[in-house]
């Protein structure tokens, strides 16, 4: 995206908001949203647009888990790494998962497809393992299913 | 027996799928669908298709519901969807192959009341979780919704109802177990204004899905609690904090509240009385520690959600420094029907001192997985082996988990202790907000241990050294002790560390930290010396610990196992015994799930040593006998 189309976004965004600090986190979701992550850019207009030193942002955006400050695949990985899940073997999902996708969890593929995350407990353990792709839940997850599973995608 | 009387088209028959996210996972949306255009299509009079929130029972997914008979379908396919209403909805002839079967009797059960996981439960939070449509507040309201908060606007006073709560009894879910009246009084007489009245939705604990599954399901009954908590406290304004990985709950209940303001039950002069309340949701962004009331205030504020210290407690000094209350999801759904059957029913319920149902996340290794609700003082043996169905594929019961990172593991022994706060805390574990983890023989200690470790550890916010420097130093030594290096004097340090994280954190994030560890080293300290001082892990689970044979005696040379190593650690031929190069073995555990079951010639063993040969060499077993 361009510098430019991504301010005109950040405006709006923040357009929508009745301007505090208290809404620094709805604003952060909108963007992470509307761009799929929180380019340096953005964060600096949000600074800007909203009156609070780009420092302050900064220490919100990364001390929750749910943002990131690099450019993210097209579609998100979510494996579950909940307690249910972990003793159903998760484990072995994620080990085959980062092996398929060639890259750690927290990586992005090169060609930008995927990037794979963890999440603690999507609330869905009954049919742990489970691993949200996007908006999609695919549950019983075994190592054997992950080739397939990814297939789906492109 | 099965057979509905004929309906001849003028019986009304509602078909409900459940919409909760497990149901969903399992494409009820798409079943929803069909159901809707085969209804159609078929032009059948009298036939609604309508969906609700968790069920509970997500173990059979996707379920669905038929009423007003209450036949109950499991495990609900597309493909099933003609059957159902060509045979069901429309010649009243119930589908028999789609019946939930007891997993002891292996009986099919076509009613949903008779299904032991629901008939031993008492919904009092979750009555109506899977029983209406949750995205139509007309539905709350004729099951009596809205009821209780009418009857506290025209017939109470605020000290009433505070009151009221208080005779009930109930404590607060969301872990702690506060006397949810108390904390309100002390909001009431709190000086200073706007008051603030928070729900608690972060549902941290992984491996939890309580709150969520009430939000799907029965979203109006948090708000209604809210709103009555509201009205006792004389706050003014309100939050509710979900996480942000509950995408559906967030969706209900922001729909729940545009149509209860529709409604005027929110909003300003709420009922024609001279009480306002507005209402507004926030969306936690994927940390554990949020679920802490001061930096959930935090994070609302549009700080980082770090904990600080108490006092000032919130009901003096909360958001933005205003008196504020926070409560848990399950406390606030409970109060409706405290208020509608009052505190006498409600105290009549559990123990002395724990009043009421507690909703546990049932999971793990159990049969019937799934949201239950039970009275409190319940012993523990019969959540897991009535209502759960006991533990699947013939394996032993190891532990069960409750109380989620805060929380400990508790062995067989303790099966008949009674399900209450007082009662979990003095066995070292505790109630929690609601998390319950069966473990089998499979489960290794030591690893469930380092895995929460490694779950606070993580989440630790840093804002404190005991619990920052700390639970590291504990993940480090339960590690090494799962590599099979752990030292004689770990068991001494790790107590040592617990106490002084206990002791020394700022929030209950990290006071609670160490329990897992405690608990484990409490109950099952054998497996901790057996790692240690043996090298072997008793449930063969950790990698470093285990290793893989096959037994030449009944390897048949098919080369099933050396076709499907990942690391080509297998070497064999045609009518060759295999054999693994314990080098290049990664102990991923391939060889045993895909070696035939009628062969059965790849074992897995912890310190010990078995007799095969070096290289592969003929066979020499005999076929097994097989049938087909
Ligand atoms: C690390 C941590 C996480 C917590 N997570 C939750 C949570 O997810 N949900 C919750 O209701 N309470 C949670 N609590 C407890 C809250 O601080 C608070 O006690 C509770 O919301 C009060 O509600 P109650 O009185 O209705 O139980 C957590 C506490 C700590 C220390
Ligand atoms: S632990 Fe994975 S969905 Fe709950």
């Amino acid at each position: 995206m361009e510098v430019k189309e991504l301010k005109e976004k950040v405006k709006q965004v923040l357009q929508k908001y009745q301007l505090d600090e208290s809404v620094l986190v709805d604003i952060l979701h909108d963007i992470q949203a509307e761009c799929g992550y929180l380019p340096k850019e953005v964060l600096e207009e949000t600074s800007r647009g909203l009156g609070v030193p780009l420092s302050r942002i900064y220490s919100v955006a990364t001390f929750f888990k749910a943002f990131s400050l690099e450019p993210r695949g097209r579609h998100l990985i979510h494996v579950c790494t909940g307690t249910a899940c972990h003793v159903r073997g998760t484990v072995k999902v994620l080990e085959k998962m980062e092996q398929a996708l060639g890259i750690k969890t927290g990586e992005t593929t090169s060609d930008l497809k995927f990037t794979l995350e963890t999440v603690n407990c999507v609330g869905a353990c009954a049919l742990g393992p489970m691993v949200i792709i996007g908006e999609n839940y695919h549950g019983e997850m075994t190592p054997e299913t992950v080739g397939p599973v990814l297939e789906n995608y492109n | 027996m099965t057979e509905v009387k004929s309906n001849n088209g003028n019986k009304q028959r509602t078909i409900y799928i459940c919409q909760g996210t497990g149901c969903v996972s399992g494409k009820a949306f798409e079943i929803t669908e069909a159901l809707k255009k085969a209804v159609a299509e078929q032009g059948l009079q009298g036939v609604n298709t309508d969906f609700t929130g968790c069920h509970g029972f997500c173990e059979q997914g996707p379920v669905a519901i038929v009423e007003p008979e209450g036949i109950f379908y499991a495990c609900v396919t597309v493909a099933d969807v003609p059957e159902i209403v060509d045979s069901h909805l429309r010649d009243g002839k119930p589908v028999e192959r789609l019946f939930y079967k007891d997993p002891v009797s292996g009986e099919a059960i076509p009613h949903h009341k008779d299904i032991k996981f629901y008939n031993m439960q008492q919904r009092i939070i979750l009555r109506n979780c899977g029983r209406l449509n949750p995205e139509r507040i007309e539905d709350y309201m004729a099951t009596g919704g809205y009821e209780s908060l009418k009857k506290c606007l025209k017939e109470m006073t605020p000290e009433q109802v505070i009151e009221e709560v208080k005779r009930s009894g109930l404590r607060g879910r969301g872990g702690a177990g506060f006397p949810t009246g108390m904390k309100w009084e002390f909001l009431r007489n709190a000086v200073g204004e706007p008051k603030y009245m928070i729900c608690n939705a972060d549902e941290g604990d992984p491996g939890a899905f309580m709150d969520r599954s009430t939000m799907e399901g029965d979203p109006h009954t948090v708000l209604e609690g809210m709103i009555i908590a509201a009205y006792a406290t004389g706050s003014s304004e309100g939050y509710i904090y979900i996480r942000a990985e509950y995408p559906l709950a967030v969706k209900r209940v922001r729909l729940a509240i545009q149509q209860s303001e529709e409604k005027g039950f929110l909003g300003d002069n709420i009922m024609d009385s001279d009480f306002s309340f507005q209402l507004h949701v926030k969306e936690g962004a994927g940390a554990f520690v949020c679920g802490e009331e001061t930096a959930l205030m935090a994070s609302i504020e549009g700080k980082r959600g770090m904990p600080r210290s108490r006092p000032p407690f919130p009901a003096t000094s909360g958001l933005w420094g205003k008196p504020s209350n926070i409560n848990n999801v399950k406390s606030l759904a409970t109060v409706p029907v405290i208020i509608a059957r009052g505190a006498d029913w409600y105290s009549s319920i559990g123990t002395e001192k724990s009043k009421g149902t507690c909703v546990f996340a049932l999971t793990g290794k159990i049969a019937n997985s799934g949201l239950i609700e039970v009275p409190m003082g319940i012993p523990l043996r019969e959540i897991i082996y009535e209502i759960g169905g006991g533990i699947p594929g013939n394996k032993n019961f190891k532990a069960v988990q409750t109380g989620g990172p805060s929380g400990g593991c508790l062995p067989e022994s303790y099966l008949d202790q009674s399900v209450d706060y007082e009662s979990l805390a003095a066995a070292g574990s505790m109630m929690g907000s609601g998390g319950m983890v069966v473990l089998d023989e499979e489960t290794c200690m030591i690893d469930i241990a380092r895995y929460f470790l490694s779950f606070t550890q993580a989440e630790s916010c840093g804002k404190c050294v005991p619990c920052r420097v700390g639970t590291k130093q504990m993940l480090d030594i339960l590690e090494r002790i799962c590599r099979g290096e752990g030292r004689h004097e770990d068991i001494d340090l790790l107590q040592e560390l617990g106490k002084q994280i206990t002791a020394g954190s700022l929030c209950q994030l990290g006071q609670t930290a160490p329990n897992p560890v405690l608990t484990t080293l409490r109950y099952f300290r054998d497996e901790y010396e057996a790692h240690i001082n043996e090298n072997r892990c008793p449930a063969l689970f950790c990698a470093n610990l285990i290793s893989f044979y096959i037994l030449p005696d009944k390897c048949q040379g098919c080369g099933i196992c050396l076709r499907n190593c990942p690391t080509e650690a297998i070497v064999g031929d045609k009518r060759m015994v295999h054999v693994i190069n314990q080098e290049k073995c990664v102990k991923c555990g391939t060889c045993l799930e895909v070696c035939p079951e009628r062969f059965s010639a790849v074992v897995k063993v912890s310190a010990e040593e078995v007799d095969v040969p070096s290289e592969p060499i003929p066979v020499t077993a005999e076929k097994p006998q097989t049938s087909t």
